[in-house]
């Protein structure tokens, strides 16, 4: 059986203020384990926005934030974000900060910024655990792919080009993606919504950066802190071991060496 | 205010997504919907919608209430309130427009234009151009969802 005739499914919610999607492929896709195991991964999410949430007014991290609740009585996976967080920031010079201005002038902690591609990335882990499925999960279009053990052909994604959103338009790039993560970050969608912590001014240098990595993570941190970093960012990502990246910014759409080939439009 | 009004086109995308493969038990709780998706070489019957979802406690089974226009509550964000609008024919949600939302915004025409054909990209590429997944600029939905989830329930799609 080859990709193309392989049965696949796919499941959609509406989690943390995200379409959130499971994708999987394999033959198995309509048995009631499948079903059992994406509603609990899903119910997974539910609970993971729950204790992130910076919308809820009862989640661990608001109450972190009107101090009524300290680190160290958090729920471990509050303190695991935490250490990640931290570890985002030391490794992108600062560029990525989850210590972010509130509307009220002050600043909260705030991390969103890893928490999606985290809860992502937890979400594909679970469910390869059905085995002989190839998984992704599409947080809002940052995607985690796990590898099935039946099938492990390289899922096609597409890079939107900023300039040309919505469907049926031409992508940036198209890369396959065994395992792994891409994520997107860019002005397109949310506007100016990323600053730079060293200046506090929005980070509009570039419109739209793709990092590809082992991690879906660790490829958003990047992508992220690549925005901020500007006209420094292609360097800085072809630094890095393992991870790629495509910036599109004042001199059109420039790739790493390790993503150069995808690249469909110059 | 641009990024309100953007996040509202994505929520409506990811809307119409849920619709254009509704099932059936949206009546409770966040909506899940199984859709099927297929390659280009499948045959129609194997690309079309699965009809079972599960997990959505208080679903009734019950196919699409009646046709017209829903509005659903109105949201605090931390913007201003919106409140949200939702055309239902056939079951489906044809039109949706923020019919209250935070101030110096223009651009609703822009979104009724722009968000129907929006159609979850991930989810129609998949059947279409041998791509499985679109990476973008992230798409939030922030307060909208609760606008539009209730508007949904009203209509007790």
């Amino acid at each position: 059986m080859t990709t193309l005739t392989m049965p696949r499914r796919a499941w959609v919610e509406q989690v943390m203020g995200l379409p959130i999607s499971i994708h999987l492929r394999g033959p198995s896709v309509r048995n009631v384990d499948v079903d059992e195991c994406v509603q609990a991964t899903y119910d997974e999410l539910r609970a993971i926005d729950l204790l992130f949430s910076t919308y809820r007014p009862d989640s661990e991290v608001s109450r972190f934030n009107r101090g009524e609740l300290a680190l160290a009585d958090a729920h471990p996976l509050l303190r695991e974000v935490a250490v990640l967080c931290d570890l985002a920031r030391r490794r992108t010079h600062g560029c990525f900060q989850s210590w972010l201005p509130n509307p009220d002038g002050g600043t909260w902690w705030d991390p969103s910024g890893v928490v999606k591609g985290w809860a992502a990335e937890r979400a594909a882990h679970r469910l390869s655990r059905l085995a002989g499925h190839d998984v992704s999960v599409n947080a809002g279009g940052d995607i985690a792919v796990s590898p099935g053990r039946y099938d492990s052909t390289p899922w096609r994604i597409a890079v939107e080009d900023p300039d040309r959103r919505g469907p049926g338009g031409p992508p940036l790039a198209v890369v396959p993606l065994a395992a792994g993560g891409i994520a997107t970050s860019g002005t397109s969608a949310r506007g100016l919504h990323i600053h730079d912590p060293h200046t506090g001014r929005p980070a509009d240098k570039v419109r739209a950066v793709t990092v590809v990595g082992p991690s879906l993570v660790w490829a958003d941190v990047y992508a992220t802190a690549a925005m901020v970093m500007g006209p420094a960012a292609l360097d800085w990502l072809e630094s890095l071991a393992e991870y790629d990246g495509l910036v599109v910014g004042p001199q059109g759409v420039q790739a790493t060496s390790g993503l150069s080939a995808t690249v469909t439009q110059g | 205010m641009r990024r309100i009004v953007l996040a509202f086109v994505t929520t409506v995308s990811a809307l119409v997504m849920l619709f254009s493969y509704h099932t059936s038990t949206m009546g409770g709780g966040v909506p899940t919907t199984a859709v099927g998706t297929g390659s280009s070489t499948q045959t129609q019957s194997q690309t079309a919608p699965d009809t079972t979802t599960s997990g959505s406690a208080g679903g009734s089974g019950s196919g699409s209430g009646g046709d017209g226009t829903y509005t659903g509550d109105s949201v605090d964000t931390r913007w201003g309130p919106v409140q949200v609008q939702i055309t239902v024919s056939g079951g489906k949600v044809t039109r949706a427009v923020a019919v209250v939302f935070p101030s110096g915004n223009r651009r609703d025409q822009e979104i009724n234009g722009y968000a129907l054909p929006v159609l979850a990209q991930e989810a129609v590429t998949a059947q279409s151009a041998q791509i499985d997944h679109v990476s973008g600029a992230t798409v939030t939905s922030d307060g909208y969802v609760a606008s539009l989830q209730s508007a949904i329930d009203q209509a007790h799609l």
